[in-house]
């Protein structure tokens, strides 16, 4: 399979804090990839270098075989990389309509593109909601928004950054219908998780990191069999 | 009586479109970019000398008139299009003082441009074809342009309000408003919406400006004066919010049309009372909301490094010179040197605020005022002598700073620098407009220091000790423990007060402390002069201070003092030897803003941590 996204030896600083210490890791096209490991490990700092929302102090970041390092974040979303923040970021004054809009970008050859309406096929309540100002909608409603306003995008690769965090067990197991819904579709993810159970259910592959960088790789069927790399990275 | 009150009410309505125009194009620009922008005013005045120019150089008539005020409203968008690449999109990372202070460079560069384009004479505008006359309202002739200017403001707001919530530029501004990065994440290219942005409210700005011409002449003085204004506007409707603008703008237009009839006697303080109201009882504004710090918190300062052996022996070098060269020096230089010891002390005394304290002052002129004021009025009432005098400027400005500290710590960022420039404002219009007290604008004569220190050498050596000796003081407060407490304050709030650190008595402590070491220096200035008069409260004395903190560098003890020998001996060269100082002086603190945001101690610390 085709790598769609290829992170080599990725290094980002907080100040003097070094964050990332040589991050390397491979999506390939059409698979969900499970970013595990606990708080604090880099994860969303992974992404947000990605992303462009962190400037890496060195390495390299390739979309489709095109190194993106180094660029605005706009320009990198353009190119059809999608990011789902761990915060939500909703637009609280905006309405839901208004929030898909904000993400709404031209579609991309070959794919049918994005509408409100698929939106709201995917995830029904919205549907019921359009008008509603995004700050005065629950925690997975607005979960839901977020990632809908980045599917308005027409991604080939969406980064979901701890998307089950703070939600019911119910609206959890709607959120990974979701995704192994769109993974039929087709499309790429790249997802962070704590919730290993929940990592369980959608990721084919994953990826374990500890202090920066990545400890251990492989099937996701491989982590669950192998306790000992769970108790050494995963469980707190 | 009743039709008096109507006419009143009506021509208040019409300032009150005026307002809007100007403080809408203010608050858009503010809500997106977090940019204070100082430069509006002078895209106001650009407007109506723009407009003024095309309107009497086309051909009469309609199309000459409402062409023109078209066309000087689109030029000036474009200027503001200008202002934004060129210098605001290289900051809008820096500290919000800096954004403040390089459009106020803008502010001093359009106004040497304006001179030498217009010259210094104010000019009359034609009237507009087609309302020249007047309708008559119950009764009473009513002026038609002005029915016109208060249909402008609603059918504004109208076009404002439909632009921003019912079309994609609007809600990817809004969206803007609220979370820019998140914006720019989902493939948005916030530069051309940024650049957008401004400029629209350029243009809101430039049209204000051109739809004055046929009401008022077109001065030098329009910029600063429309400012503070809009400020007012747009702070008491709360930053960011166009209904807040329109409702304010319709409060403050009302409320000097009807003030000018009851107290015609502090016209100019009202709306700025108002303001000081409306913030400490609603801190955002009368629509405002408290602005969301989640994401892009303010980076925390790295501690002040104790000083080095160097820095120790240049300053002890500097005040050794400061006490031998005198005696050699002619009467000129020893009236630099006086005024560069008492502007060492007074901006150390801003720093003091603004530094450890973390709270921008925009008004810190106030109590320079204070001071002298207090030392002038004992005199010319009283009779009191200099050493009198000298001690009651302290008093005076630290009562002041006591009185108005009190409301302004309580509030942070631009609002509470925008509350302490609403009470300067309220100082200075008091010094202007109370005659028998003050001497208004002709200021208190004749205020010469006692027999002892008449000669300049004697007053220099006064003023140095004085000075050198509050400003080790303030130094001294720093690096106590109350400065600590002060600093843990501005670093994390709720944490020092979860270690008992009362964060509200402590600032205020320290905002009166800097009034009182502002107030010795208006003092001794007033002492120096001869005189007072109320510019020594001004905007552009604050601005001074602002200045000499920031080319010193916020971020170091000795900035300050650094900051205010070089811009002292700047401005006074600068006046003495250009005519056009204020272009100058503005393009020097661009480039300032540009290449040395960390000040000249700031750059001197980099550079000898480097070596």
């Amino acid at each position: 399979m085709l790598a769609m996204l290829e992170v080599r030896d990725l290094h980002a600083h907080y100040g003097r804090a070094h964050i990332l210490q040589g991050v390397t890791l491979e999506a390939r096209e059409g698979e969900v990839l499970a970013l595990l490991g606990r708080n604090g490990a880099g994860k969303s700092t992974t992404m947000k270098s990605v992303m462009g929302l962190v400037r890496p102090s060195s390495g390299q970041v390739r979309f489709s075989g095109e190194e993106v390092a180094g660029r605005e974040p706009f320009e990198i979303a353009r190119r059809g990389i999608g990011y789902v923040p761990e915060e939500r970021r909703i637009f609280a004054e905006l309405s839901v309509m208004e929030n898909l809009e904000v993400g709404r970008m031209p579609a991309r050859g070959g794919t049918p593109p994005w509408t409100p309406e698929r939106v709201f096929a995917l995830f029904p309540s919205l549907g019921a909601m359009r008008a509603r100002a995004g700050g005065r909608m629950s925690g997975g409603e607005q979960q839901m928004l977020t990632i809908g306003r980045t599917l308005m995008g027409n991604p080939r690769l969406i980064l979901l950054d701890e998307p089950s965090e703070g939600l019911a067990p119910v609206i959890i197991e709607r959120m990974a219908a979701a995704i192994l819904a769109l993974k039929r579709d087709g499309m790429t993810v790249l997802l962070s998780e704590q919730n290993l159970h929940f990592a369980r259910l959608v990721s084919d592959r994953a990826c374990v990191l500890e202090k920066g960088a990545i400890r251990w790789e492989g099937r996701m069927k491989a982590l669950m069999a192998d306790e000992a790399v769970r108790a050494q990275y995963l469980t707190v | 009586m009743l039709e008096n009150l109507l006419v009143q009410g009506l021509s208040g309505l019409a300032s009150a479109s005026s307002l809007f125009l100007v403080a809408s194009g203010l608050t858009v620009i503010f809500g997106v970019t977090r940019i204070v922008n100082f430069a509006h005013g002078s895209l106001y005045m650009l407007g109506a000398y723009l407009a003024w120019t095309l309107v009497t150089s086309l051909p009469r008539g309609h199309l000459g008139f409402w062409g023109g005020v078209a066309m000087a409203a689109l030029i000036v968008g474009c200027v503001g299009v200008l202002i934004e690449v060129l210098l605001l999109r290289r900051i809008y990372k820096a500290p919000e003082l800096f954004q403040l202070l390089a459009t106020f460079g803008v502010v001093l560069i359009v106004q040497d441009l304006a001179l030498l384009s217009w010259g210094p004479q104010d000019l009359l505008g034609p009237r507009a074809p087609g309302l020249r006359g007047a309708t008559e309202i119950l009764g009473i002739r009513f002026p038609l342009y002005e029915l016109f200017l208060i249909c402008v403001g609603p059918v504004v707001l109208a076009l404002l309000w439909l632009l921003f919530n019912r079309t994609r530029w609007g809600t990817l501004v809004r969206a803007a408003t609220a979370d820019r990065e998140m914006v720019g994440a989902l493939g948005v290219n916030q530069r051309m919406l940024f650049t957008t942005v401004f400029f629209l409210g350029s243009v809101l700005a430039g049209l204000g400006g051109a739809l004055q011409i046929p009401r008022e002449s077109v001065n030098l003085q329009m910029d600063l004066a429309v400012i503070s204004e809009a400020f007012v506007v747009v702070v008491v409707g709360g930053l960011g919010s166009l209904p807040g603008a329109f409702l304010a703008a319709l409060l403050i237009g009302e409320l000097q049309a009807f003030g000018i009839l009851i107290f015609p006697r502090i016209t100019l303080v009202l709306a700025f009372l108002v303001m000081a109201v409306v913030l400490v009882i609603r801190p955002h504004g009368l629509l405002g909301r408290a602005p969301s710090t989640a994401h892009g918190a303010t980076a925390i300062e790295p501690p002040y490094p104790p000083p080095s052996p160097w820095v120790r022996r240049i300053g002890a070098a500097a005040l050794a010179l400061a006490v031998i060269v005198p005696p050699f020096l002619g009467d000129y230089a020893l009236i630099v040197f006086t005024e560069i010891a008492i502007m060492v002390l007074f901006a150390a005394s801003l720093h003091f605020i603004m530094g450890p304290g973390g709270m921008a002052s925009f008004g810190h002129a106030a109590y320079f005022g204070f001071g002298a004021y207090g030392a002038a009025l004992l005199l010319r009432h009283f009779g009191a002598p200099m050493e009198m005098g000298l001690l009651a400027a302290p008093f005076a400005a630290g009562l002041g700073g006591f009185v108005f500290g009190f409301f302004c710590v309580r509030l942070s960022g631009v609002y509470a620098a925008m509350l302490t420039l609403a009470f300067a404002q309220i100082a200075w219009s008091t010094a202007f407009q109370w005659v028998e007290l003050t001497g208004g604008d002709n200021g208190i004569l004749g205020v010469w220091p006692s027999p002892w220190a008449q000669s300049k050498l004697a007053y220099y050596y006064l003023a140095l000790t004085l000075c050198a000796a509050a400003t080790l003081l303030l130094r001294r407060a720093i690096f106590a423990p109350f400065g600590y407490a002060l600093r843990a304050g501005r670093d994390s709030p709720l944490r020092a007060e979860a270690i008992g650190i009362d964060g509200f008595r402590i600032r205020w402590f320290a905002f009166v402390l800097a009034a009182v070491a502002a107030g010795i220096a208006g003092g001794l200035f007033a002492y120096a002069k001869g005189s007072v008069f109320p510019t020594y409260m001004s905007i552009s004395r604050s601005v001074d201070a602002l200045l000499m903190v920031l080319l010193g560098g916020v971020r170091t003890v000795s900035g300050p003092i650094l900051g205010a020998l070089a811009y002292t001996w700047l401005h006074e060269q600068l006046m003495r030897a250009f005519d056009l100082w204020r272009l100058f002086l503005g393009t020097i603190i661009l480039a300032l803003v540009l290449f040395f945001p960390q000040g000249l101690a700031g750059a001197l610390q980099r550079g000898e941590r480097r070596s």
